[in-house]
């Protein structure tokens, strides 16, 4: 775990805003010299806090109408079946993310798809024949924002 | 906007690895260096490309604990969504406010520092958030898979 000072919690809220700021750019908004916003980020970077970056895109321009978060519960137990359960859904390309949870499911898939119609082709073709895949609840994502979160 | 072929191309592969050189983008979409920053550039005036933004990892920092609570509302009140959403608004630790067509309503992504301080916010902030029916928790073990990556 890394200690965070304000200097540090001000850069994290400007990159996790703007990932694309140069050190340069994002100096000048702290006050603070080029090379000491570099050796900031990346001690950020080193200690894992900074985990890369990721595309802000507009999904339905790009022709991804529906997103659905699945709740799936596996038929049968082991080691072997999550296993295998995971690197089968891994390699779906339809699926964006895939947490383990504990709780009411096993697994919690947050999957895209051009429309309902096509959602419907990936969730029989792909996620009904996974190994071990049990019971699968869907619910259609109306809206979503992201927080800044405690910094 | 009409998104062709190359458009996604070069989408994919600055997706794969946002901070890569125009150089290096260019050469594994196949296309010139003035190509690929062209094309960029027309999908960020046309705002497919919305930008850019920093993974936190909130464990890394110290907040152990991350929960996925799964809310019902109670729908007999119009208001009931908006006044939700916006009171969840005024918890820190909320990291994510989506809601949903299906069993449930909203869902909220929350993160503490361990199991008392996780205590302490659901039942102070999360609890006391307006018109709530039912709530279920998942709690999270692991990542598998979290690029968050469009087939394009």
């Amino acid at each position: 775990m890394i200690d965070l000072d304000d200097t540090d919690r001000a850069i994290l809220r400007a990159l996790a805003a703007d990932a694309t700021l140069s050190a340069g750019a994002l100096g000048r908004r702290l006050g603070l010299s080029q090379p000491a916003t570099w050796r900031r980020v990346n001690r950020l970077t080193e200690a894992g806090a900074l985990a890369g970056r990721r595309l802000v895109l507009d999904q339905a321009a790009l022709g991804f109408g529906v997103t659905v978060f699945l709740g799936v519960t596996l038929a049968t137990k082991g080691r072997v079946s999550l296993e295998d359960f995971e690197r089968a859904v891994t390699a779906i390309p339809e699926v964006q993310t895939v947490q383990h949870v504990l709780g009411l499911y096993d697994y919690r898939l947050r999957v895209v798809a051009r429309d309902l119609s096509d959602f419907e082709r990936v969730l029989r073709r792909r996620i009904m024949t996974l190994p071990g895949v049990g019971q699968v609840d869907a619910n259609v994502l109306l809206s979503e924002e992201r927080r800044p979160g405690p910094l | 906007m009409h998104v062709d072929d190359t458009d996604r191309r070069v989408l994919r592969q600055l997706q794969a690895d946002p901070a890569q050189s125009m150089a290096e983008l260019a050469r594994r979409a196949g296309v010139t260096e003035a190509t690929a920053s062209r094309r960029l550039e027309k999908l960020r005036t046309r705002g497919v490309l919305r930008g850019q933004e920093a993974v936190i990892d909130w464990r890394r920092l110290g907040w152990a604990v991350e929960v996925s609570l799964r809310i019902t509302l109670d729908k007999t009140n119009p208001r009931a969504f908006d006044e939700f959403t916006a009171a969840a608004r005024n918890v820190p630790e909320v990291l994510e406010i989506q809601s949903f067509l299906g069993r449930v309503d909203m869902r909220l992504n929350v993160i503490a520092r361990d199991m008392a301080h996780y205590q302490q916010i659901y039942r102070e902030r999360v609890l006391t958030l307006p018109h709530i029916a039912d709530i279920e928790a998942l709690m999270h073990i692991a990542d598998i898979k979290r690029a968050e990556a469009l087939p394009l």
